[in-house]
This record gives C-alpha cells, structure tokens and sequence, in this order.
C-alpha cells in the first residue's frame, strides 16, 4: 500500500489533497473534490498546479 | 560509482498511467533512466549532446513530439518511436498512404485540398462517409456525415477553421460496424494481444468512454497489426483495426505513442509497460 507524503491544495478549490509516496513531478491527479485535472510540481513538499488545457494535436 | 549520465530518457510532458508504468517497469529492471519534461527541451542544432542515448518518446502533443524526435535525433539520439514513424502515424493521410503502399487493407479515403473539393471526394467515396482532422486524436472533431447537405454543413464549419492544415479535408468511408473496434499493442515487431474497443459513442475511443474487453488475437490479426506498424516504421504501436460486414479485418491507424491503461486494465496478464521497457533496454545495449 502506497504512504502519504502530505497534503497539498488545490489551486482551484483549495480541497487538500493527499499525495502518494510514489507520485512524480509531470504526474496529472485530480482532485476529488472539484475533478480539476492537477499537475504535480514538484513532490517534497508536494506542490500542485492546474493542468495544462488539452490541445488539439493531443493524442496518441 | 556509475556517475555517467543515463542512457535511457523518458521524453514526457505529462505522467499518465502509461508513463508512470513505463517508469516503473525500468526501475524494477534495474535500469538507470532520466525523465525529461519535453516543455524544458531544446536542442541545439550540430552537437550530438545526445550521442548514444535512446530516449522513449511519450510527449502527447503530436507536433511537440515529432520536432522533438527531430531534434532529438539530429543530436544523435536515438528515438523511439523515430521521428519519421511519429511524422507518418501522426498524420492520417499519410497513413492512410503508408497502409495502401504496403498492400494493407484500409477503408476507401481521399483527400481534398479545399472543404469544396471535400464534396466531391465525398461523393467518390460514398454516404455514409467519416470527415476527420488530418491530426488528432481521441476522436475529436470526426465527425460522421450520412448525406451532401449534411457534409456541406459540416465543410462549411471546416472551412471557417483558422489553420491553413484544417482546410485539407481527409474523409474515409464509414465501415459498418456493431459498436467495436480492436486495438493490438504492438512492441518489437510482437502483437502483444488484442482488445476489442466498445463503446456508446460510435467513436470508439477509450478517451471517449469505450470499454476495453479481451479480444483473441488471432493469426491475421497479428498479421495485419505487426505489417501496419511496420508501414509506418513504429517499434511501439497501438494499431486499430475494425471487422466490416463480411468480417474481414481492414486497418484504421496506427497509434505511435500508444495510451494503454484500457488495454493492461482488460487482459491483466499482458504487460505492455514491461516489453517496452525491455525493448529500451535491448536498443541502448545495442
């Protein structure tokens, strides 16, 4: 089972979200009170931002 | 101590469940990799600062990765899927063209360079036909047209568009379907196995809400997905087929930065991140 680091807010909603041992900076979360799509900036001490908007030629 | 730099770079812009998995399976491997948030590259032109590296290349934007993959390679690196595999399977036509030039089967599509000649093009290739953006995924903006005053309505939309590229109009005719298409993963030249893609929406896509079921990979199957990602050049591929009426197989695309979350989540056995991570490995010992 994965630990918490700690807790980080939202930047959208303020929710505090709790982040995983194994998370890594570029990893896109959602915060589950407000489904914003989340990128992690940096991991100790965890800091979010809101992603960045889906763009056209985004895909596979 | 080892201190040379990695050879092995994960290009990545976003860390998705694939990434993350990829990541992982490297570090159970044991093997040494750096993540490289592709928003900080640039290259610059004449070194061969990445001489000897092999670098994955999982950024999501299209045009982001192809000139990433071009300068990568420019500066010696070895890029996986290359930069020439990622120009052709970013782009349908140029697929589309690919497949046809290998002797696979591919639904009936043309290309028009205005939305005008669209119409004609669409008369060529028959009602009910598909218009799609020549780059794109996830099944934005396909859209199914069933007759002319439909497809007028459409190309007007496609003409009021600000990119000179949207302007070129791809349409393909609609294969009948039930409501599913199939994905085989393909690394190294191996069908890793087949999922069958189903879903409300007649754009079967996962990123649209499509189920991912096991799907038994037959003998053609791996036949056609191994030569389609070999037509456009790719060592990792998402290949999508589809069964027309009479159950033949014909190829859609072939996705060169493939998403498989649906795919290890539907067979659970089939580990995709894994043979991509030996693949890496095998081509930075190389």
């Amino acid at each position: 089972m994965q630990n918490v680091i700690s807790g980080a807010e939202c930047p959208e909603c303020m929710a505090e979200i709790y982040v995983g041992d194994d998370a890594l900076v570029s990893e896109i979360i959602e915060c589950t009170d407000c489904r914003s799509d989340l990128e992690i900036t940096s991991v100790r001490p965890p800091v979010l931002s809101t992603a960045p908007e889906v763009e056209e030629d985004w895909g596979e | 101590m080892d201190t040379s730099p990695p050879d092995l770079v994960v290009l990545a812009s976003r860390v998705r469940y694939e990434e993350k998995r990829i990541m992982a399976a490297l570090d159970r491997r044991g093997s040494r990799f750096t993540h490289l948030d592709s928003r900080s590259l640039s290259v610059t032109a004449a070194t061969d600062r990445y001489a000897g590296r092999v670098v994955l290349n999982r950024e999501v934007g299209h045009y982001r990765a192809w000139y990433a993959a071009e300068a990568l390679e420019a500066a010696g690196a070895r890029v996986v899927n290359t930069a020439a595999a990622t120009h052709l399977s970013g782009d349908k036509w140029l697929t589309s063209a690919a497949l046809l030039r290998h002797g696979l089967p591919t639904p009936r599509t043309a290309l028009a360079m205005t939305p005008e000649a669209g119409l004609k093009a669409l008369a060529e290739v028959g009602y009910p036909a598909v218009i799609k953006p020549l780059v794109g995924s996830w099944g934005r903006l396909v859209t199914r047209v069933t007759d002319e005053a439909m497809a007028g309505a459409v190309l007007e939309h496609v003409a009021a568009l600000p990119s000179p590229q949207s302007h070129i109009v791809y349409v393909q005719e609609l294969v009948p379907k039930a409501d599913r298409d199939i994905r085989v993963a393909v690394v190294g030249g191996r069908a890793l196995g087949a999922t069958w893609r189903r879903g409300e929406d007649w754009r079967t896509n996962v990123a649209r809400g499509a189920v991912s079921e096991p799907c038994h990979l037959g003998p053609e199957l791996v036949r056609l997905a191994v030569a389609a990602a070999a037509a456009v050049g790719a060592d990792i591929a998402g290949v999508d087929l589809i069964e027309d009426g009479d159950g033949r197989l014909t190829v859609l695309e072939v996705n060169d930065r493939v998403e498989f979350r649906g795919f290890e989540s539907a067979h659970g056995d089939i580990d995709v991140a894994g043979a991509i991570a030996d693949l890496l490995i095998t081509k930075a010992e190389a």
